[in-house]
């Protein structure tokens, strides 16, 4: 959760950066971005701490005060509170069980301490507690978060929260006592609750202290939701709040210890303290605590038995488990001065109690289950960071909440969200006035406002993306904000852990087949009630038993319940014919201009290389085709001497010359089929053959997989002439600058579409290599991968020679694409929460059903986007879900479902949903719709469409929200990067109009905002460019023992560029360096290889490896932006005069084109527009 | 009692609107076997279900695409025999539907022959939920001026 609560704030942390400065967050935080699963500890660390740091930071002095208030309140006031009574008793059950577990930590942190309190507070309260909490968890929480997110406050309270969680994971990293202060802040808030209030009442002092340099964020009330849970359930027993939370408390401490010892072990040899709070750090994440409760021992033992059937599980490889381990040592150093800190506590009694129970929650949950430290890595934006910051923060957070708490109780009284200022995402921002909207640091997904234990486990952003992460209550507010809704999905990313779950029985929902995720509320031990439909459903006999733990009677703690992203392996139920083999087809085109061409010898070669990594098993079927004016099959049976050529002329009625031996097992007839593979490139050499008979060649593909499906790559370099499926050439040179109308954007046939659709329903996907140098009619080949779900690659004026950057691209996207995971016969439903529909799906895909994808194939790099509406008010439910199933047949011939699960608040105020909007979200469904609206309607009324929703959304937040002066254009915060993305759009090539863009190039541009992950497009429209010339170890990160230094982000504009600098420019696909002609010789000399600037060639397109340390910085850099995309960019070198600047010059997207506006004109049009 | 051409009018749009209510019955029933699915992915999920589903689909769509024209035309024959034969007042009822029929048939998205009911995006809630609509208010126009001709019919016969 903590971790999450880091990720996703990462705008607002990232703004706030630059305020606050943390020197650790500065630096830290430039690097995170990036992500790379591997990055070490300290980078995970860095990256989420410059994120949450600088908000935690912000937040601690604002939240301080109230946060205090509310703790002190908890324990001693708590019935009188205003917040909901569960709330309350929550906080005051919390607040009380930690102080008292916090006396004894911070006094000793004995076991006996423990057990004294165990022994005082009731044993049964206890377990019932756990059973009740547990289940009540879920539903609790949800109803603190509705009870919080409706208040202003409240929402500050998350945001904070995410602070404090970069705040500790920040800590951990560092492990200082200087920066634990900042961090510390954030940290209280999250887990600090509970334990801080009591605390702060007896302990105050020496906490209070300590924390009101670093506590402000405490006020954070979500994690409170998942103790709530706990509460609710506990709170009955709560009247005296105390006792019982005691109890749990102490069971859980109790557990703690156990788990201390054990994970102590594990974790560096950090000071009992530092444990303990890392364990109650864990426990805070955990949303079960009460669980730990209930089995102290159960939770230990579990730890230790890996489960049987988790495949993924096992490697405890949860990426945030890992970090958090790897982290754990860095955090420790922080917690350490709380407890230093914690002396004074010690004098109130109360404190032991609170710490041990921290520490037995984590234990139990965290370390020992795999799971926890999963969740919090997922939970985490940060996810594509650090897992570990999660874990860490909840460290922290609680010895800082002490603190925090202490003085906030005793200056304030109320858990009232009194200082809850606004959310920094709330904050109005003139937008004609602030001149570097442009964060420093990347932009990161906003975290969802909820409570620590649900952020935890929510789904990574990387996953899954809503464009509002605060759901308005009904389609009017939605409206009203004129914003749009919708998600965007990643679904089969590579992930580097993901829990793979083997069960007889696959637990879902018996009405609407939702699969059992960690946002189900469970009513007691054998019921559990469906999140989506509210559906109360039983809980079957086998799920009741604990694998990963070996233990009977948790089903909560089953990984399905702890992890947003699983994976289940299907029984037999799921398939009505064996899994298909994987297959594959390949169509080349042999014409003349192919051969010309010459990308037969780069696919042969790379296909040689690869046959033995083809994903697959040992039924792989492989087969090849060639066409130009006839088909040419090979028959590849094993046994023959040689492959044999099968020529069929007759293009109009197509027939396979052999029914079996054309598509052969791979390694049956692997010498066979290296032979081909050898003689393919030369066999065409002397055709005079121009015509090309594309589609024949595809209906005998179909023929050819229809049995069984699987996948079919076409390569083609000219327009289809011959045969069903000829093409015109429909561009017309002189049009393709206009600024008035673009057309054909549409096929022109419905051939491929039918096509397609065929192919779709014999499993069969259809991808699409275009290598050509002239019009290809992209709009209407792209027809055949569009709806059978398949992938298009586009290499304009390819030639192995004389365009040498472009058969590199070739070489290595093919690599890529021969290589990367591949899923078949493949079905994705969405569904969501009763109330909320879908509608419009953007991606590859045949739309099978209204919430069915029927995927041919699928693909790691392929993302998907649907939109949403609200058709019933949503104000009976605080919490929306959101669940994606992905049925697929591996490679390897196993059926598994992927199953992802959002989770977020419903917010009933505008200035919330203004507050949540997920910026980079919101642009990239617009660039979807608006790729529709192009198609179906015509391309400026795209334009119009994307400016009017900048106009629209800015309008209404003006009118409604702001009440500040209505002559500057304001924004919120979350909104301030929403007009230079829309501006973005229009320059990109998609959109363009006026700049000459070549029809083909325009609709694959349009292709690929279509079935782009999010975090692949946002780099299409909106490139990062960073100077290169002096980069420094500053704020780097390490990487696989390679040190990467982390430049700032600078804004697209020419301002930015200095003659004597040298700049690079981030384009997703296509890489930049920029060389000024005053730039440095040093730079020249180090970097590049040549002596000055004039002898720099034009065409560059490798950096030379050269031992010096800026060479090594530039290379290291480059190459870990490379490493963070599948498809390998390529680098052009640019020089300041050399004719090929103008495509770098396109980029820098807030200058003044000829047909487009500069930014601030931008800006001053919308405003123009929305005065009108 | 007068068997005008007004009256010969009436009697044949009363036959013809029968069969457009029809037509807009099997539109109905079309987008709800559209909108039915197998609700559990176990048979979803299938790949031999796949492709009848599939077929399924472009089948509806095909002739759903095939009824576009008959059901246009008549409803134009309607208009054309009422100006004919100078019932303004009918006609007046009848243009607005002329008109949606027109931009409906001329503002279909461009692409290749079949665009109104397209197999590749019917599916979409938003699409479907809005032809299911049209059907709905459609068949409540037909069913009322089933009845305004009937009583229109009467009328011009038994006048004079």
């Amino acid at each position: 959760m903590s971790a999450p609560a880091g990720s996703s704030h990462p705008a607002a942390s990232a703004r706030i950066p630059p305020k606050f400065g943390g020197a650790a967050a500065s630096g830290a935080a430039a690097p995170a971005g990036p992500g790379p699963g591997p990055a070490p500890h300290q980078q995970n660390g860095p990256a989420q701490n410059q994120m949450q740091v600088p908000s935690g930071y912000g937040l601690h002095h604002q939240n301080y005060i109230a946060p205090s208030g509310h703790y002190s309140q908890g324990p001693g006031k708590m019935t009188s509170l205003p917040l909901d009574t569960q709330c309350s008793d929550y906080y005051s059950a919390l607040y009380t069980v930690p102080t008292q577990n916090v006396t004894p930590n911070t006094v000793n942190q004995q076991p006996g301490a423990q057990q004294m309190y165990s022994r005082g507070p009731p044993a049964p309260h206890i377990v019932g507690s756990t059973l009740g909490s547990f289940q009540g968890a879920a539903s609790s929480a949800s109803h603190l978060h509705t009870s919080a997110s409706q208040p202003y406050s409240s929402f500050v309270n998350h945001y904070n929260s995410p602070a404090m969680y970069s705040a500790n994971s920040s800590v951990a990293s560092q492990g200082f006592p200087s920066t634990c202060g900042h961090y510390a802040m954030s940290t209280v808030s999250s887990a600090a609750y509970p334990s801080v209030s009591y605390p702060s009442l007896p302990a105050g002092d020496t906490y209070g202290q300590m924390f009101t340099s670093q506590n402000a964020p405490t006020v954070r009330p979500v994690k409170d939701n998942s103790f709530s849970g706990q509460n609710t359930a506990i709170s009955h027993p709560s009247p005296l709040p105390p006792p019982p939370s005691q109890q749990h408390h102490q069971q859980q401490s109790l557990s703690g210890y156990s788990t201390l010892t054990w994970s102590a072990p594990g974790l560096p040899s950090t000071q009992d303290n530092l444990i303990r709070n890392h364990t109650g750090s864990l426990a805070v994440a955990n949303n079960n605590p009460t669980i730990t409760g209930v089995d102290s021992s159960s939770t230990t033992s579990s730890a230790s038995p890996m489960p049987n059937n988790y495949d993924a599980l096992e490697g405890g490889s949860y990426p945030d488990m890992l970090s958090s381990s790897a982290s754990s040592p860095a955090p420790d150093p922080a917690p350490e001065p709380d407890p230093a800190s914690a002396p004074a506590p010690a004098s109130a009694p109360a404190p032991v109690v609170p710490q041990p129970s921290k520490m037995a929650k984590p234990f139990g949950y965290g370390y020992p289950t795999l799971q926890p430290g999963y969740q919090n890595a997922t939970a985490p934006l940060i996810s594509g960071v650090q897992p570990s910051n999660p874990v860490y923060s909840g460290f922290q957070q609680y010895p800082q909440q002490y603190p925090g708490v202490n003085q906030l109780s005793s200056s304030i009284g109320g858990l009232s969200l009194q200082s809850s200022p606004q959310p920094e995402s709330l904050r109005p921002v003139n937008l004609t006035q602030e001149r570097n909207i442009l964060p420093m640091t990347p932009v990161w997904a906003p975290v969802p406002n909820l409570n620590a234990d649900l952020k935890k486990l929510n789904c990574s952003p990387d996953s899954f993306r809503c464009t509002l992460t605060n759901i308005p209550q009904t389609q009017a507010l939605l409206n009203k904000a004129k914003l749009p809704l919708g998600l965007l999905l990643h679904p089969f990313r590579d992930l580097t852990q993901l829990p793979v779950i083997t069960s007889n029985t696959i637990v879902r929902c018996r009405s609407c087949r939702t699969y059992i995720n960690p946002f189900v509320s469970f009513i007691d031990q054998r019921r559990w009630k469906c999140n989506l439909c509210y559906r109360v459903n039983d809980v079957p006999e086998e799920f009741m038993y604990n694998p990963l733990t070996r233990s009977y009677g948790e089903p909560h703690k089953r990984p399905e319940v702890q992890n947003s992203t699983v994976e289940f392996i299907a029984s037999s139920d799921y398939m009505l014919r064996p899994p298909q083999p994987a297959v594959y087809l390949f169509v080349l085109d042999v014409s003349h201009n192919a051969v010309e061409a010459g990308y037969l010898t780069i696919l042969c070669q790379s296909l040689l290389e690869n046959l033995d990594k083809l994903p697959g098993d040992s039924r792989t079927r492989i087969g090849f085709m060639t066409f130009d004016s006839t088909i040419h099959f090979y028959n590849l049976q094993e046994g023959l001497s040689q492959p044999q050529m099968l020529i069929v002329s007759d293009i109009d009625d197509v027939f396979l010359p052999t029914p079996d031996s054309l598509l052969v097992n791979l390694y049956e007839s692997k010498e066979l089929i290296k032979d081909l593979l050898n003689a393919l490139p030369n066999m065409f050499t002397n055709t005079r053959e121009t015509h090309s008979a594309l589609g024949p060649a595809l209906q005998a593909a179909f023929k050819l997989m229809s049995p069984t499906g699987g996948r079919v790559s076409v390569f083609q370099t000219q327009l289809p002439s011959l045969g069903a499926g000829l093409l015109q050439s429909r561009e017309d040179p002189n049009q393709r600058s206009s600024t008035k109308v673009v057309q054909h954007l549409g096929p022109a046939t419905d051939f491929y579409k039918k096509l397609a659709l065929d192919c779709s329903g014999q499993q069969t996907a259809v991808d699409l290599f275009l290598l050509s140098s002239q019009y290809s009619d992209l709009a209407s080949l792209a027809c055949m991968s569009k709806y059978s779900a398949g992938c298009i690659y586009y290499y304009p004026s390819f030639h192995y020679t004389h365009n040498p950057s472009q058969a590199e691209k070739l070489q290595k996207d093919l690599k890529r694409y021969l290589t990367r995971k591949i899923g078949f016969e493949a079905v994705m439903r969405i569904r969501c929460t009763k109330g909320l529909s879908m509608h419009t799906f953007h991606g590859n895909f045949f739309v099978r059903s209204t919430d069915l994808l029927s995927l041919a194939n699928i693909n790691p790099d392929a993302g998907f986007a649907v939109q949403l509406s609200i058709e019933e008010s949503l104000t009976d439910t605080s919490l929306v879900c959101f669940q994606t199933a992905l049925l697929y047949t591996s490679s390897k011939g196993e059926r598994r479902i992927r199953v992802h699960t959002l989770c977020l608040p419903v917010v009933s105020s505008l200035a919330d949903v203004y507050a949540g909007v997920d910026v980079q979200a919101a642009i990239c469904l617009l660039a979807n719709m608006a790729v529709d609206r192009s198609v179906s309607s015509s391309l400026s009324d795209a334009r119009d469409a994307l400016v009017n929703a900048v106009v629209d959304s800015l309008s209404a937040y003006g009118s409604t929200v702001s009440n500040l002066q209505h002559s500057a254009l304001m924004a919120p915060s979350s909104l301030k990067l929403f007009p230079l993305y829309v501006l973005a759009l229009l320059k990109q090539k998609a959109f363009r109009t006026g700049t000459s863009t070549r029809l083909d190039d325009r609709v694959y541009a349009m292709c690929q905002i279509k079935s782009q992950p999010l975090v692949h497009l946002m780099k299409m429209i909106h490139p990062n460019l960073y100077r290169i010339d002096r980069l420094t170890d500053e704020g780097a990160v390490h990487v696989n023992d390679r040190v990467v230094p982390q430049p700032p982000l600078q804004k697209l504009s020419a301002e930015k560029l200095t003659r004597e600098g040298a700049f690079l420019m981030d384009c997703g696909s296509v890489f930049y360096i920029w060389v000024g002609k005053g730039c440095d010789n040093n730079f020249i000399e180090d970097v590049l290889g040549y002596r000055n600037f004039a002898s720099i060639p034009q065409k560059m397109t490798h950096l030379p490896e050269l031992d010096t340390l800026s060479s090594e910085r530039a290379r290291s850099f480059i190459t870990w932006l490379r490493d963070s995309r599948p498809l390998s960019p390529i680098l052009h070198i640019v020089k300041d005069e050399s004719p090929a600047k103008a495509e770098f010059f396109q980029h820098l997207i807030e200058d003044r084109t000829e047909a487009a506006f500069s930014y601030y004109e931008f800006l001053l049009h919308v405003q123009q527009q929305i005065c009108k | 009692m007068a068997f005008t051409f007004a009256a010969f009018c009436y009697m044949l749009t009363l036959v013809l609107c029968a069969s457009l209510i029809f037509f807009v019955i099997w539109h109905i029933i079309a987008f709800d076997e559209l909108r039915t699915d197998f609700k559990n992915p176990i048979d979803q999920g299938n790949p031999a279900r796949a492709r009848e589903r599939l077929k399924n689909i472009e089948r509806i769509c095909c002739l759903l695409r095939k009824l576009v024209v008959p059901e246009y035309s008549i409803h134009g024959l309607f208009c054309l025999m009422f100006l004919c034969a100078a019932e303004w007042v009918t006609l007046g009822l009848n243009i607005p539907l002329l008109f949606y029929h027109l931009w409906r048939y001329f503002h279909r998205p461009a692409d290749g022959s079949e665009a109104m009911y397209d197999a590749v995006s019917i599916m979409n809630a938003d699409i479907l939920n809005y032809c299911q609509k049209e059907s709905w208010c459609k068949l409540a126009f037909y069913l009322l001026s089933f009845f305004y001709y009937l009583y229109s019919m009467v009328y011009t016969l038994v006048s004079f």
